[in-house]
């Protein structure tokens, strides 16, 4: 980071390592990376997709839809709805969320929602350090589930803890604004709603994965609402990955996916900054067990590291 | 002149108090000043209040005015003056509520300070705060708080031989008083590991030896002592309070291993009460940074120069000490919302006067002083206060 205690810093947030965007990658390649795995791995039929959604804050283009380039990248195209969506970190579970709404409401069979982020954060600002790029594709649909969503639901507040506005490269935010009443403050409230609604507790879960900004929030969160290290252990990949903002739940989401099996129990909350949380009570089916994995920890293993003049340049501070 | 009492007081929990806005906090202390004296609302004759930069902080000047209207005392008409001296406003604001009452102007009259300082960043709200020192010389130069008492603190090392570890056991002493204030902002105990450890601020202070960014306000009534006894039957005498200034800028000062402001402020208040500083039985004095405490118990005489880190050493001033020593917790773990900072210090000592401050009450506390300083000591406001 630049002019920063990197140690200190490590160790205050539980960032240790974080990705950077490739040369050439942007939300765009990401998604239809994510993307392009999600249709292989699924084995499902593209064209058999009604809708796609891209939830980012960094979408390539202000006007021109993420969504429709990697519905054409993956063959998907012309007989679907595409959007591009934004809800700081939590724009790819609202694209969940509304996927499974359209499958549910019987107006597709199936869709595909993805989060992905090359997120951007000012040289020596506290963003910098856990500022990161990755992505995730899901696809909701109604057959052939290897887990099924019981409910979701979102808590949403006006909150200005962080924002960007049209035209600025880089975000700002509240500094310690964006922890008690942001991110705490929705998390905690969607999940224990969540909890309420599905007359659960922290015990009738096997996994648990919370927006992770860095590791130290979603290690804190868990702790409070009662939830154990084992329980988020699984799903907590900040520490190496960094801040994939909206990729960060639904990566979290899949490294559980890559473990769990047939019977297992997920809950997931998202945060978006401005406000918001989206909850999942998620149970994994038996049609898991035959299922080909992600293997997204095997995916982190895979890695170079960059000094900060080339880290620069992979964030396209210079070209 | 007349003798003055304190008759009630109230403190808002101080922290990071999102949900509440500075209005919000000015009226909550206000309310829980005058439950606490008795009064009615028709009975004050003048508002007092302190506060540093809420034109900075939230963007509002016209404290005075605003204090009367969230108090709902605007349709009385009464005097309502903002005083503003940086970290020592509600102290100053204290004073001058004290010679309004004193002179025979008014009898009863609230005082108020109160500040507001999460609505910023903390690199703005050490901007802000950089307006208490000489803006053209200090500040413009990059000096901040921390660096100016980083300064001292290395003048009194290198001169006195006070150790990095006197300093932290300050922070401890002060945050394990602050696990016994439920108004307190950090109620957690601290180790002199943990302040050692702690980030870097301005070598040889890390995080663990500054006070934090607070938000937070207090409020206390007084009257003339012939008529406290209308409304309290343990009214608290304020036995001197005296205020002197010295040059905004550090580099402009007499010396540098203590407060001049202090020194000279606090002989005037034993003059003036008729004590020494033996007799006084509890301090709250102005811990900003812990250099400041060690540098405070020596400008108030309570040790000799040169003394105050091996005194923190020898356990003088913990609670259990032979003078205890911000037994709130200090504005090192109370909090130091910079404008409500002297109110609040006096709102912790009439409850140690009165033998209401719970866990942490001094055993027979009659005699208190505190210790307020603007800036870097340009301003140094101290109160004696007597239980009666």
């Amino acid at each position: 980071m630049w002019r920063g205690d990197g140690a200190a810093i490590a160790a205050g947030l539980m960032v240790y390592e974080k990705t950077v965007p490739g040369l050439d990658e942007d939300t765009t390649t990401i998604s239809v990376e994510a993307a392009r795995r999600a249709v292989r791995l699924s084995g499902i039929d593209a064209q058999d997709i009604g809708a796609l959604y891209v939830g980012s804050e960094s979408h390539p283009y202000a006007v021109k839809p993420t969504a429709t380039i990697v519905a054409e990248a993956i063959q998907a195209t012309p007989d679907l709805t595409a959007a591009d969506y934004e809800f700081a970190c939590k724009a790819g579970t609202a694209a969940m969320q509304n996927c499974l709404a359209l499958v549910r409401a019987d107006m597709i069979t199936c869709g595909m929602a993805i989060g992905a982020d090359v997120s951007q954060a000012a040289p020596g600002d506290a963003l910098e350090y856990a500022a990161a790029a990755g992505g995730a594709a899901f696809i909701l649909g109604r057959d052939n589930l290897i887990a099924e969503v019981n409910h979701t639901l979102s808590f949403t507040t006006d909150t200005p803890d962080f924002w960007r506005r049209e035209g600025e490269p880089y975000p700002g935010h509240g500094g310690r604004f964006t922890g008690k009443p942001a991110y705490f403050r929705h998390v905690t409230a969607a999940t224990k709603r969540m909890m309420e609604e599905m007359g659960t507790s922290p015990d009738d879960y096997d996994y648990a994965v919370f927006h992770q900004p860095n590791g130290k929030f979603p290690s804190r969160v868990a702790r409070k609402l009662g939830f154990t290290k084992e329980q988020i252990e699984e799903g907590l990949l900040c520490p190496y990955i960094g801040n994939t903002y909206s990729g960060s739940t639904p990566l979290g989401l899949s490294a559980v996916l890559d473990v769990a099996e047939a019977g297992d129990r997920i809950l997931a909350t998202s945060y978006g900054s401005g406000a918001g949380s989206d909850s999942f009570d998620i149970t994994v089916t038996d049609a898991i067990e035959g299922y080909e994995r992600n293997n997204i920890r095997k995916m982190m293993e895979n890695r170079e590291y960059l000094d900060y003049g080339l880290y620069m340049k992979h964030r396209g501070e210079f070209a | 002149m007349r003798d003055v009492a304190l008759i009630g007081g109230g403190l808002t929990p101080f922290g990071e108090l999102w949900e509440k806005s500075l209005a919000d906090l000015v009226a909550e202390a206000g309310i829980a000043a005058i439950m606490d004296a008795g009064i009615e609302g028709e009975d004050i004759e003048a508002l007092y209040i302190g506060g540093m930069s809420a034109g900075r902080f939230v963007g509002q000047e016209h404290l005075g005015s605003l204090a009367a209207e969230v108090s709902g005392l605007s349709e009385l008409h009464i005097p309502a003056t903002r005083v503003e001296a940086a970290c020592a406003s509600g102290s100053l604001a204290l004073h001058n509520g004290y010679l309004a009452v004193a002179s025979g102007m008014y009898d009863v009259v609230v005082v108020g300070g109160a500040e507001k300082m999460t609505d910023v960043a903390g690199t703005e709200a050490t901007n802000i705060l950089a307006s208490a020192a000489n803006r053209e010389w200090e500040a413009f130069f990059g000096a901040t708080f921390p660096g100016l008492y980083a300064l001292m603190a290395r003048y009194h090392m290198h001169k006195y031989g006070t150790t990095r570890e006197q300093l932290a056991e300050v922070a401890v002493k002060n945050h394990y008083n602050g696990t016994l204030n439920p108004k307190a902002q950090y109620r957690r105990e601290v180790s002199v590991e943990d302040v050692l450890g702690s980030t870097m601020v301005a070598d040889p202070l890390h995080l663990l030896d500054c006070s934090p960014i607070t938000d937070g306000a207090g409020a206390v009534v007084i009257s003339s002592m012939d008529r406290a006894e209308e409304f309290t039957d343990e009214p608290v005498r304020i036995a001197a309070s005296e205020t002197v200034a010295d040059s905004i800028s550090l580099s402009e000062r007499s010396r540098f291993d203590g407060i001049p402001a202090a020194m000279t402020a606090s002989r005037r208040a034993y003059n003036r009460a008729g004590v020494s500083p033996a007799d006084i039985d509890v301090a709250e004095v102005h811990d900003c940074f812990t250099i400041a405490e060690i540098m405070a118990i020596e400008d108030l005489g309570f040790v000799d120069k040169g003394k105050g880190g091996s005194a923190v050493d020898d356990g003088l001033t913990t609670l259990d000490g032979e003078l205890p020593v911000n037994t709130s917790g200090g504005l090192k773990s109370k909090g130091h919302p910079v404008g409500a900072t002297g109110i609040a210090q006096i709102h912790e000592l009439m409850l140690q006067l009165r033998g209401q401050a719970d866990r942490r009450q001094v055993d027979d506390a009659a005699l208190g002083l505190t210790h307020n300083v603007g800036g870097s000591g340009g301003t140094a406001v101290i109160h004696i206060l007597e239980a009666i």
